[in-house]
C-alpha cells in the first residue's frame, strides 16, 4: 500500500463531517435521555395528524442515516490524512447547537411533534431546550472564527 | 386476547415449528456443503459461514413453539418474530454471499445458465431496489392497517404465508439493498442509497402511525399493547436498518480509497469485501 503523501487539509469536508456527527450525537441524546431515559418526550402527541407522524419518520430517519455518513466521512478523510483539526470541534458544535435549535422551533413548535416536557409552563421548558441550542451554536461559532484566524485549540 | 386463539392446538403449532425447522436444517445442510466442497480450492471466509448459521439460528429461534404462541396471542411477541424474521435473519443470510457460494459449486455451464437466468427481466425487475422495498414495507402497510392482519390469526395458511412473505421480501431487500453478492445488474449507489432512506422513512412512519391509531385494528389487543409493539417495530427496525447504511457507506469508502489509490490494495467485489474474490483478480494483485 502506498504511504499516504502529506494532503492539504480538506476543511469543506471536515466541517461537514462534524456538524453530520453533531447533529446525529444530539438526536442521540434526545432519543436516549428525553424520550427513554427521563421519559420527559412521548413518542407521539395524541391528535398528530398522519403528515406530521411522516414528517416525524423522515426526520428520524435523517438523524440516524447523517450520524452514519458522518463517521463514514470522517473516517475517510482520517484515511489519507485530510482532517482539518481545528474545524473538527466548531463543526461538531454547530451540529449539536442547529439541531437542538431546530428541534425546540420546528418539532417541538411548528410541527408538535411532542413537547419538551407534560406540565404546566412548558414555556420555560422551551425557552431553556432552545437556548441551550443557541448557546452551543454561539460556543460553536466561535471556536469556527479561531479556527479560520489560525488560533484553534486542536492543531492536529 | 382473542376467541379464536383456541382454534389452533398446540399440536399444529407444533407441527409448523417442525416442519420450518427441517427446511431451516437443510437450508444450512446445504451452505455447509458448498463451503465443504469447495473450500480446498479456496478457502471460504470462516466469518461468512458464521453469519450464515447467525441467520439460520435466528430464522429457528422465531419458529420456536412458545414464541409461535406468544405472537399469536399478543401483537408484540408477533413484532418480535416479525423483526427476526423479515429484519435481522436476512442480515445473516444475506451478508454470508450465498450466491457467490453457488456459483463457485456450479460446473462452469450451469454457473453461465445461473447468470443468465440473474439477468432475465422478471428476476431484475423483482431483484430491483425499488420494487423490493414496496413488497417489503409495502407488504407491511398493507398487513398492519388493514384487516389482514386480523384474518391471519383466524387463517392459518394466511398465517404461514405471512411468515414466509416476511422471511423472502426481507432478503429480497436487503439483497437488492446492500447485497455483497456480485450483481452485474444491479443499480447504482445513489439508487440503492435514495431507495433505503425513503423505505427507512417509511418504516418509522409505519410505526409513528401504529402507535397513532392503535393499529393493526381487530385483534382484541389492549392499546398499551398495541403501543409498545410499534415502538419496537420502530426502534429495532432501526438497529437492522442501519447496519444496511453502514454497509454502503462502507462500499463507498471502499470505492473512494481505490479512487484514491488505483496501485492499492486489490479492488473488492461492488460492496464486499470477500477475501476470496481478491484471490480471483490476479492482474490486481501483482
Amino acid at each position: 500500500m502506498a504511504i499516504p503523501s502529506p494532503v492539504a487539509p480538506d476543511i469543506r469536508r471536515t466541517m461537514i463531517a462534524a456538524i453530520l456527527l453533531g447533529i446525529g450525537f444530539m438526536a442521540a441524546i434526545d432519543e436516549i435521555i428525553f424520550h427513554q431515559v427521563l421519559a420527559w418526550h412521548h413518542f407521539i402527541d395524541t391528535g398528530s395528524s398522519a403528515l406530521a407522524l411522516a414528517s416525524d419518520g423522515l426526520l428520524h430517519t435523517m438523524e440516524l442515516v447523517l450520524f452514519i455518513v458522518g463517521a463514514f466521512m470522517m473516517i475517510e478523510l482520517h484515511g489519507r490524512a485530510a482532517q482539518a483539526p481545528g474545524y473538527r470541534g466548531p463543526g461538531f458544535l454547530l451540529g449539536m447547537g442547529g439541531f437542538q435549535t431546530f428541534d425546540g422551533i420546528v418539532d417541538h413548535k411548528i410541527l408538535g411533534l411532542h413537547q419538551v416536557r407534560y406540565v404546566e409552563h412548558v414555556w420555560l421548558y422551551d425557552i431553556a431546550w432552545v437556548g441551550a441550542g443557541l448557546v452551543v451554536l454561539a460556543i460553536g461559532w466561535k471556536l469556527l472564527q479561531r479556527a479560520r484566524q489560525g488560533q484553534a485549540t486542536s492543531q492536529h | 386476547m382473542t376467541a379464536h386463539s383456541t382454534l389452533h392446538a398446540p399440536m399444529a403449532m407444533g407441527a409448523t415449528s417442525a416442519i420450518a425447522w427441517l427446511l431451516i436444517a437443510c437450508l444450512w445442510l446445504v451452505y455447509i456443503a458448498g463451503v465443504w466442497r469447495t473450500h480446498r480450492q479456496k478457502p471460504w471466509p470462516w466469518w461468512r459461514t458464521l453469519l450464515f448459521t447467525a441467520g439460520c439460528l435466528t430464522l429457528a429461534v422465531a419458529f420456536v413453539p412458545a414464541l409461535m404462541h406468544a405472537a399469536h396471542q399478543d401483537v408484540r411477541w408477533h413484532m418480535v418474530q416479525h423483526l427476526l424474521l423479515g429484519m435481522f435473519a436476512p442480515l445473516g443470510l444475506v451478508f454470508a454471499t450465498p450466491m457467490t457460494l453457488l456459483l463457485r459449486n456450479l460446473p462452469p455451464g450451469g454457473a453461465r445458465r445461473l447468470v443468465r437466468f440473474l439477468g432475465t427481466v422478471p428476476v431484475r425487475v423483482l431483484t430491483h431496489p425499488v420494487i423490493a422495498a414496496l413488497l417489503d414495507i409495502g407488504g407491511m402497510y398493507l398487513l398492519y392497517m388493514t384487516p389482514l392482519y386480523a384474518m391471519s390469526l383466524s387463517t392459518p395458511w394466511l398465517g404461514h404465508f405471512l411468515h414466509l412473505h416476511f422471511i423472502i421480501s426481507g432478503t429480497l431487500f436487503t439483497w437488492a439493498i446492500a447485497g455483497p453478492d456480485p450483481a452485474p445488474h444491479r443499480p447504482g449507489w445513489r439508487m440503492r442509497m435514495g431507495v433505503l432512506f425513503v423505505a427507512m422513512v417509511a418504516h418509522a412512519t409505519l410505526g409513528k402511525l401504529l402507535y397513532a391509531f392503535g393499529f393493526p385494528h381487530g385483534t382484541g389487543a389492549g392499546l398499551e399493547e398495541l403501543h409498545q409493539a410499534a415502538m419496537w417495530m420502530y426502534y429495532w427496525g432501526d438497529l437492522a436498518e442501519a447496519v444496511l447504511v453502514a454497509a454502503l457507506m462502507l462500499a463507498w469508502l471502499r470505492r473512494r480509497r481505490r479512487a484514491l489509490h488505483p496501485d492499492g490494495p486489490p479492488a473488492d467485489t461492488r460492496t464486499g469485501s470477500d477475501a476470496s474474490l481478491r484471490v480471483d483478480d490476479p492482474g490486481k494483485m501483482a
